[in-house]
């Protein structure tokens, strides 16, 4: 049997593996995250809670009205980021004037009332959900072997990183949001309707959450509380990468998960708190976090 | 200031109100020893940890202006200490509950130096993520025994005389620990020390070009909260029997806040009303198969959007709240 420092090849690459699979849930909920920070400046507390809600979508959508996971990775999206849409309409607009903390405030009553909600509905135990039968099955790469499921949600995951980075950095509509997290008001000015981006943007957050969820589904089960403690592990990230970039949101997200699966490797006791002790050496090395730009 | 004329009104309202303050002590000291005779004493027990607990996180949210998402840490920890002192080493309950608080003022020394580090929202979330790293330390550590928590924790005889296994010499404990703290709160609240808080808490920039160390004021609002909120934590933990995960959680962070919204931020009585009413709440619904969650959830939405000064708070700024001289 092969070994690296100690270790069989196998058990690695295999926590490696585990890592890079975490690490895509933490780059696209950390990704929201810093999206809707970075305009709304508005920590969303209700991010895990999004992630289940699009877990329950997929597994609803399955139950209810027999659609498969393709359609699931569609509608999920779509039906988070529009309830998304709605709150930050009808109630998260409104604390736009007062101090940032409300809105986090806000946004944890959120978190409580749906996920106490599903688990009144559904219970706090998990259920399972089947990955669509073209993605079953493994690949024997020759130092492991890589179930098909697993690999597509690293490159999914990626992809739409990318995606999102570039439609922020890249595009007409991203060039309007940076715009307007510079200088609200010079941009309604310029007759962009400000309201209405903060709107999309609150909805794209809460979609890609949503995305995540249905992502999620298969690999962990669907339950009420699967957002819970994640939640807290990405606002690590987001504070060790800084608010600062979205490609910094990204990168500390695969980084951060390929770093708690080493340490299931080498130090299994230490896998739950290596992302918080990170994050507290960060901050004592570098307080604005390794992409952020305030001081 | 009061030679000057102009300011006599102010004095008489300064007179005013702490007249009515005087009065209102007076009312709640009548309550606290009445209190046992008519409600459950274990539920008030409960009710005055929470109140202690709030009040001291109120002295940090409040009155220095710091959003903490981790003072489970503190309630829980020293919980865990003082439980595992007067189980396993057999201590008095005194000694036990000095054991949480010095435990608390530890973490709050550890916390508190990373955390002001970065203020506003990143201070909310990196004590968040630091009482998480310590839920998962009593997750694993030996002496919490992880899920099932240190139970039948004996109360012991304080002072070596006082049978704490009576129901109302626990009462009247608790009773006293609650007052000493709250006075001590409010000690600290109105001295000069208070004073530089609220500086700080109303303009920090201007705090430092007044020539204060406002990283030291804020370090020391940290631990003296966490001390506060380890003495409410230790006493509980010999009040319930038992020191589990669940005082830990990083929801119990989240519930200290909603008392205190919910009550008043930046108000003495705030805090206490506010526990008392979650308190109940929670009471009452344990009966019922609607989540406590739901309904805390929706309280802190409701509490966020409608009335963020709270119950004390909106009360001492209505009519009645004037004429009684409360603000």
């Amino acid at each position: 049997m092969t070994m690296v420092f100690g270790v069989p090849i196998q058990a690695l690459m295999g926590q490696l593996l585990v890592g890079l699979i975490n690490g895509s849930f933490y780059a696209l909920l950390s990704l929201g995250l810093a999206v809707i920070f970075g305009l709304l400046r508005v920590i969303n507390f209700a991010h895990g809670a999004q992630y289940m809600l699009g877990a329950f979508v997929a597994l609803l959508a399955l139950n209810w009205f027999g659609l498969n996971y393709w359609f699931a990775l569609i509608l999920a999206p779509l039906v988070v980021g529009l309830f998304g849409a709605l709150i930050e309409r009808s109630m998260l607009s409104r604390l736009y004037k007062l101090d940032h903390l409300y809105g986090l405030l806000f946004t944890f009553g959120l978190a409580l009332t749906l996920e106490g909600l599903f688990r009144w509905q559904f219970g706090a135990s998990g259920q399972p959900y089947a990955p669509p039968a073209a993605l079953t099955g493994g690949m024997n790469l020759g130092f492991m072997f890589l179930p098909i499921y697993r690999g597509w949600v690293i490159v999914f995951s990626l992809v739409v990183c990318i995606a999102v980075w570039a439609l922020i950095e890249k595009t007409q509509l991203g060039a309007k949001l940076r715009a307007a997290t510079e200088n609200p008001t010079l941009v309604q000015s310029f007759g962009i309707n400000v309201p209405m981006l903060l709107t999309l943007t609150y909805a794209l957050g809460a979609g890609l959450a949503g995305l995540a969820g249905v992502l999620a589904a298969p690999i962990y089960q669907v339950s009420p509380l699967m957002g819970t403690n994640l939640i807290i592990v990405v606002f690590a990230v987001v504070v060790v990468g800084g608010m600062g970039s979205i490609m910094g949101a990204i990168v500390t997200g695969y980084l951060l998960g390929v770093a708690e699966g080493l340490t299931k490797v080498f130090y299994p006791e230490a896998s739950n708190i290596v992302i918080f002790v990170i994050m507290a050496i960060v901050l004592i090395l570098r307080p604005a976090g390794l992409f952020g730009k305030e001081a | 200031m009061a030679n000057n004329t102009q300011a006599a009104p102010a004095a008489s309202a300064e007179a005013q109100r702490s007249r009515s303050g005087v009065i209102l002590v007076v009312i709640g000291l009548a309550l606290l020893i009445l209190a046992p005779f008519f409600l459950y004493p274990v539920f008030l027990m409960k009710l005055l940890c929470f109140g202690l607990f709030a009040a001291a996180f109120n002295l940090l949210l409040g009155y220095t202006g710091l959003l903490s998402f981790g003072h489970a840490a503190f309630f829980g920890g020293a919980a865990y200490f003082t439980a595992h002192a007067a189980k396993v080493w057999g201590w008095s309950p005194e000694l036990a509950i000095l054991l949480g608080v010095a435990g608390a003022v530890v973490l709050g020394l550890i916390m508190g130096a990373i955390a002001i580090r970065r203020q506003g929202i990143y201070f909310a979330m990196i004590t968040l993520a630091l009482s998480q790293m310590f839920f998962f330390f009593c997750l694993q550590a030996p002496f919490t025994h992880g899920e099932d928590g240190i139970q039948s924790v004996p109360r012991g005889s304080l002072f070596g005389f006082i049978n704490l296994n009576d129901t109302m010499n626990m009462y009247f404990f608790v009773a006293a620990v609650f007052a000493l703290g709250l006075f001590c709160i409010w000690r600290i609240v109105n001295s000069p020390f208070g004073m530089i808080l609220k500086a700080i808490r109303e303009n920090e920039q201007r705090a430092i070009s007044l020539g204060y160390s406002v990283a030291n004021y804020k370090l020391a609002a940290f631990v003296m909260s966490a001390a506060f909120t380890g003495l409410a934590g230790g006493v509980k933990a010999l009040v319930m029997q038992f020191a589990t995960l669940t005082d830990v959680q990083w929801q119990m962070s989240g519930e200290v806040i909603l008392m205190t919204l919910l009550g008043g931020i930046g108000t003495m009585a705030g805090p206490i009303v506010g526990a008392g009413v979650i308190i109940a709440l929670q009471n009452f619904l344990a009966t019922s198969n609607i989540p406590v969650t739901v309904i805390t959830g929706l309280v802190f939405m409701i509490c966020v959007l409608l009335f963020r000064r709270g119950l004390v708070g909106e009360l001492a700024d209505s009519k009645l709240g004037r004429m009684i001289g409360l603000r």
